[in-house]
């Protein structure tokens, strides 16, 4: 049975429709991130199982009880906010130790917990700083600790990284998944952060507009986009016009000169999804000038004017000779690789 | 830089401050060290004031009991026009905080909008209210046989009090309202998620993270109460003097103007002392916290 469940969950802000038909259910220990752009309804969506907003319809459930109908201060879920929130004419320890007071925990098991969870979060000995006194990275582990240390049933992040930079948040992304998986708390992630999100998760629900357009694993979701917008939120994709032509046998998909056997089920006018890294450089294909060529150490980015318009594309850079700026190359793909839609002709 | 440049632009923040340190000077220091001249000058009925250094003034104001009467009063006045301030203006800056959008600058507007009006004007409207017989309220609540005497209100110092603390309270509430904008939005929700109730959540997180900004509205308050002049003066008239209207009646009814001089000094001092003294408590009570 599901751990975390929402069910036909939708949120309305006069006639505005924020969130709207979320159906979701998280195992128990699960990661599972919300990932979309700002607007998507993410974060009302975790303020809607924190209960600081209640859904206009649908049901919250966790192990089977009704969440919607508990106040927000007896849910017991840890929440990081994204300014952290932590109580400024607090130390990092009275900070920590606030939830175990509200839960009237003895004085020495308070202290012993709020010093372990201080430990965890590797902020030993900074017990007696205050907030103000500490940097971003460190602030962030106390409201992680402080979040941690009541023994939330979920753990809740709103967008806790996006105030770190960019060395830090990589490292903390690590900590925070170590963290997790030692202590199994079931976490749910909002997050704009495509990376942080494949990083971390063991489930991403990509959403857009208050819908869900897909969840799955990382890699289902990067390499079997459910929709455009997955396609184009999740890592950079190019996307070429194509068609099906069913007058030869058997029927082949056409992208300019490039072509493969045609998939069932479509007919007409397609788009062709494919990543950039999965392009290589070849003697067939759709034809192709390099009009930039840049050098990232681990990787080469080509920007390619295609006859089915611009295109990008990423080789490893494995040694190899690479064609030069203003070279004509020849593009192509593994069918296995691309994803065909049908397309609306205008 | 040549000699001549360098000299020119070291010159150049004293020419570009002089019009401002003149009028500083002019208005406020000369005047004021002249005053503090005055009241070591002797004066008597007959011959005036006469420019000697005596320290006669500042002798009776140390020995005859009167005037220790008059400046307990005069704090004693301020502290609970203060408390009385903080009390009723911290919980209105609250709740004005949490109003949405169109409520918040419309009451922003009534809690202001006193400033607008004279105080004398607002004093004298606390005087048609509760002004003995004839007050408004008075009347009302007499004719209906609530009361049998009007409230005593006039030359009291309860109402010497609520009259100031009206009048003083835009500064309380500006104050509080502005610790209050450097909240953390989510503060609230943090704390409740942790599992405080609204109660706990006022008193263990809202109350300690404003109080810089109630104890500098206080001070404000205090220091403009206990010097305040036009409300002590409607309301407790002759009958109920403080140190502000007793330096007053010196200067302009006795015409003993050293004596005027020493009781204004006094209370200048006094209040810088006060002022300067509790801020830097508070600043160090603080620092941890509030950088």
């Amino acid at each position: 049975m599901a751990y975390l469940e929402l069910d036909r969950v939708a949120k309305q802000f006069g006639a505005q429709t924020v969130v709207d038909d979320f159906s979701l259910s998280v195992g128990k220990g699960e990661f599972i991130s919300f990932l979309g752009p700002s607007g998507c309804g993410k974060t009302t969506t975790l303020q809607m199982i924190a209960g600081f907003l209640d859904p206009t319809r649908g049901a919250i459930r966790l192990e089977g009880k009704d969440l919607t109908a508990i106040h927000p201060a007896k849910r017991g879920l840890g929440i990081v906010f994204q300014s952290y929130a932590l109580f400024p004419h607090m130390t990092a320890a009275e900070n920590v130790a606030f939830g175990l007071e509200m839960r009237n925990v003895a004085r020495g098991e308070r202290a012993e917990r709020v010093r372990a969870a201080l430990a965890m979060v590797g902020l030993a000995g900074y017990e007696d700083r205050h907030p103000r006194r500490m940097s971003g990275g460190q602030q962030q582990r106390v409201a992680l600790a402080r979040a941690l240390v009541i023994k939330p049933s979920v753990l809740l992040l709103d967008e806790p990284l996006s105030n770190l930079d960019a060395k830090l948040r990589e490292e903390m992304q690590i900590e925070l998944r170590q963290i997790q998986r030692t202590i199994g708390t079931t976490t749910i992630l909002v997050t704009h952060d495509q990376s942080e999100a494949m990083s971390l998760s063991d489930r991403i629900v990509v959403m857009s507009q208050g819908k869900i357009e897909q969840i799955g694993t990382p890699q289902e979701t990067y390499e079997r986009p459910a929709s455009a917008f997955v396609s184009q939120f999740l890592g950079k994709t190019n996307d070429f016009a194509g068609a099906i032509d069913r007058t030869a046998t058997p029927a082949r998909l056409v992208a300019g000169s490039w072509s493969a056997p045609a998939p069932a089920g479509l007919n007409g006018a397609v788009t062709v999804s494919i990543r950039p890294e999965r392009i290589g450089f070849g003697d067939a294909g759709l034809s192709a000038k390099i009009v930039t060529r840049i050098f990232q150490g681990n990787h080469w980015l080509f920007q390619c004017d295609s006859e089915c318009g611009p295109a990008i594309v990423i080789r490893q850079n494995d040694g190899q000779a690479q064609p030069a700026e203003g070279d004509a190359v020849r593009l192509a793909w593994r069918p296995e690789d691309m994803s065909v839609r049908a397309r609306a002709v205008a | 830089m040549s000699m001549a440049a360098e000299e020119r632009s070291a010159r150049a923040p004293w020419a570009l401050t002089a019009p401002a340190l003149m009028l500083f000077v002019g208005v406020l220091l000369i005047p004021l060290a002249m005053t503090v001249m005055l009241s070591f000058h002797d004066w008597g009925q007959y011959k005036g004031i006469e420019p000697v250094f005596i320290l006669k003034n500042w002798h009776e104001i140390a020995t005859d009991p009167y005037y220790a009467e008059m400046f307990w009063r005069t704090f004693r006045i301020a502290i609970l026009t203060t408390l009385l301030t903080a009390l009723l203006g911290a919980p209105e800056a609250y709740i004005l905080n949490r109003m949405s959008g169109r409520w918040k600058s419309f009451f922003l507007l009534v809690i202001l909008g006193p400033l607008l009006i004279s105080v004398v004007a607002r004093t004298l409207g606390w005087a048609l209210l509760f002004g003995g017989n004839n007050g408004l309220v008075n009347k009302l609540l007499m004719s209906l046989g609530v009361m049998r005497y009007p409230i005593p209100f006039m030359f009291t110092e309860t109402g010497m009090v609520v009259a100031l603390a009206h009048v003083m309270m835009p500064f309380m509430v500006l104050s509080v309202w502005a610790a209050l904008q450097r909240l953390d939005p989510q503060i609230e929700n943090a704390a409740m998620s942790l599992g405080a109730g609204p109660a706990t959540i006022i008193r263990r997180i809202i109350v300690p993270q404003i109080m810089p900004g109630v104890l500098s509205g206080a001070i404000i308050v205090f220091s403009l109460s206990a010097s305040a002049f036009a409300t002590p003066a409607i309301i407790g008239g002759r009958r109920l003097k403080v140190a502000a209207t007793l330096a007053y009646d010196e200067f302009l009814n006795t015409l003993n103007w050293p004596l005027g001089a020493a009781v204004a000094t006094l209370l200048l001092v006094a209040l810088v002392l006060i002022v300067v003294g509790s801020n830097a408590l508070i600043e160090r009570r603080y620092a941890e916290v509030f950088r």
